[in-house]
């Protein structure tokens, strides 16, 4: 084993590092959860002090679950999200393994093509979406946001997947056709599994923008019955005044999914599986 | 019958001319060794016969049948491969049977058929296992039994052995040995290690730059090799090839000695600078130097040469090999 890191000192340091960071990193997370359950006076006399039975209170959460459909939001950002994620996952896999796998004409280009939108941000088209959405009759529904979001994923998801399915032994592929596995089985079943760190390294870059934009949805889909998570929680922050016990529970809420999602993907990227398959 | 028939097959990447004009039989039952330098050709044309990759022009025929437009799990072909290829996430009885169950095979014939190559690649204590929890020597083997459950007409080997170690590589080499005398199969093996070449091959193909330089059997190829790559390329240590008129005076052919020829003599026409010694118990190679010329000469049993000795190293001409500028064979004389 490496020296340097069985040295009890340097040990203490590395963790020392990374727990401090991990503080930072989750400091303004916790000022957040521990308001959310104070009285309003409470949060601005003392914004860091843990509530207690004086300034303990569930108010901003019965506001919230109160005033419009939080739950239905909830499900509209779970359902937009989720969605995008596995249309990204699934088209940019495949694209990816056309552009490493097969030779054809064209495929420098149209790699660089796909890889292009990851330079120009998809915003820049909204007025042209927003004419398209109309168009199509798709204003107002969640399939305008998954639509847009899946366009939106795509060319990193390309580019990084294409990257890592180049590595992917080719003798491992070529043993499938000579065992007689379609090539949708191959990609699916041999493919896929050895790429799935790619993969969750995408759909965790892609996650977060997605759960917390407030653009598209503003734009395209701001009916009550559509409004996603972020959206919704805009009604408690007026020009004038702003509900803070409201705010501070609605994110505190939006925090758990994708928490949960992100517990889901890390996991998968640990690598071992694939140790063994070649070599 | 001929198990493979390849007639004049070419394979082009873009401008890059790989195969050239490639024609060789496969009789049933045979052993055939491809053997080249690196970037020769050997896997591409292993994968043409596979059906990996499709030829540019000519025929490929398995067992009779024109397969150029064959899928490769259609050509009745199974392939090891160098970095063995194991599906990472399938036991090995899982690897083993992928292939049968895919082609539908009722379940007794596939217990059957992994029973039987278990026992033959000692595999059986192992069937539950995942590759990674083997050695490279098991998961090799288990690569072999994948091929052999299949029971395909022609066997592909592609560099089997250049991922273990030596002594691994001996007894593996002996096993695939073994396996074609059981089998009985036809076999085709590519490698660059002339003595797998020599030891495991009924019949050897030597390539250079995507053509066939020869195809003979082992014997055939040491004792009579049509030009000087082939003549350079079979043997270890390899042949010596001097200059003519360093020999005969005045003369434009290159002469090639094999250094087990070569014996010292107090009479013998080559004065050579001795430049470094080998000594390996049983015989004791001699590098010397010709005036400029490298030599190498394979004595038989132990001999207190030193570098910087001055010997002088006789040979038989009836055992030389003679060699035109383009390196064809031409009769010694
Ligand atoms: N897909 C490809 N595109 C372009 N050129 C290729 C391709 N595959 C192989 N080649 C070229 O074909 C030549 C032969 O390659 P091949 O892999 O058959 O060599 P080899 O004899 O198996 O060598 P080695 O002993 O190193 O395995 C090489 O010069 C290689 O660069
Ligand atoms: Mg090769």
């Amino acid at each position: 084993m490496n020296k340097a890191r069985t040295n009890p000192f340097n040990t203490l340091a590395m963790h020392g590092a990374l727990i401090f960071y991990t503080l930072i990193a989750l400091f303004p997370v916790f000022v957040i959860l521990i308001n959310s359950f104070k009285t309003r006076k409470a949060i601005f006399r003392e914004p860091l002090a843990l509530p207690d039975a004086d300034s303990f209170s569930m108010v901003g959460y019965q506001t919230v679950m109160k005033q419009g459909d939080f739950f239905l939001y909830f499900q509209n950002s779970m359902i937009v999200t989720v969605g995008s994620l596995f249309l990204v996952l699934l088209f940019g896999a495949m694209a990816a393994y056309a552009l490493s796998e097969y030779r054809f004409r064209g495929n420098m280009i149209m790699g660089l093509y796909l890889a292009l939108g990851i330079m120009i941000p998809i915003r820049i088209g909204t007025v042209a979406i927003l004419e398209m959405m109309v168009a199509t009759g798709l204003v107002n529904t969640l399939w305008a946001l998954i639509l847009v979001y899946t366009a939106q994923g795509l060319p990193l998801a390309v580019f990084i997947l294409s990257e890592f399915m180049r590595q992917v032994s080719d003798d491992l592929k070529n043993a499938g056709r000579i065992d007689g596995l379609s090539e949708y089985t191959i990609f699916f079943r041999l493919v896929l599994p050895l790429v799935r760190p790619a993969m969750a390294t995408v759909a965790v870059f892609n996650m977060i923008p997605i759960w917390n934009d407030l653009w598209f949805p503003l734009i395209l889909a701001p009916a009550e019955e559509v409004k996603t998570l972020t959206l919704g929680s805009q009604v408690f922050i007026g020009q004038f005044v702003t509900d803070w016990n409201a705010v501070l529970s609605a994110l505190s809420m939006a925090i758990l999914p994708v928490l949960i999602l992100y517990v889901i993907f890390s996991r998968q990227l640990i690598r071992g599986i694939t140790s063994g398959a070649v070599k | 019958m001929t198990a493979l028939t390849l007639t004049n097959v070419n394979k082009t990447f873009g401008k890059v001319h790989v195969l050239k004009d490639i024609s060789l039989e496969v009789e049933d039952g045979e052993f055939v060794v491809f053997v080249g330098p690196s970037g020769c050709g050997k896997s591409t044309l292993l994968r043409v016969i596979a059906g990996l990759e499709d030829a540019s022009s000519g025929e490929v025929r398995i067992g009779g049948d024109l397969v150029n437009t064959t899928p490769p799990s259609k050509r009745g072909i199974a392939m090891v491969f160098q970095s063995y290829a194991l599906y990472p996430h399938l036991t090995v009885r899982g690897n083993m049977t992928l292939a049968l169950k895919q082609e539908r095979q009722p379940k007794s014939v596939i217990e059957d058929r992994v029973a039987k190559a278990s026992r033959m690649l000692d595999l059986t204590s192992y069937l539950d296992r995942y590759p990674s929890e083997l050695s490279g020597g098991q998961r090799q083997r288990v690569a072999i039994g994948r091929a052999i459950v299949r029971e395909p007409k022609l066997f592909l080997f592609d560099e089997p052995l250049s991922n273990l170690d030596a002594a691994l590589r001996m007894n593996t080499r002996i096993e695939i040995a073994n396996l074609h005398r059981q089998l009985a199969a036809s076999m085709i093996y590519v490698t660059h290690d002339q003595t797998e070449a020599m030891t495991l091959a009924d019949k050897i193909v030597v390539l250079r730059d995507g053509r066939v330089e020869q195809i003979g059997s082992p014997m055939e190829l040491y004792n009579n090799p049509a030009n000087q790559f082939v003549a350079g390329f079979l043997g270890s240590p390899s042949m010596n090839f001097l200059p003519g008129d360093l020999l005969q005076g005045g003369d434009e052919r290159t002469i090639g000695i094999r250094p087990e020829d070569l014996f010292l003599s107090d009479t013998g026409a080559l004065t050579a600078q001795v430049s470094h010694v080998e000594q390996l118990g049983g015989d004791t190679n001699v590098i010397a130097h010709v005036q400029d010329h490298q030599i190498t000469a394979r004595l038989f049993g132990q001999h207190a040469i030193e570098a910087g000795d001055t010997v002088r190293l006789g040979f038989d001409p009836a055992k030389t090999y003679a060699f035109d500028r383009d390196g064809q064979r031409v009769s010694p004389t």
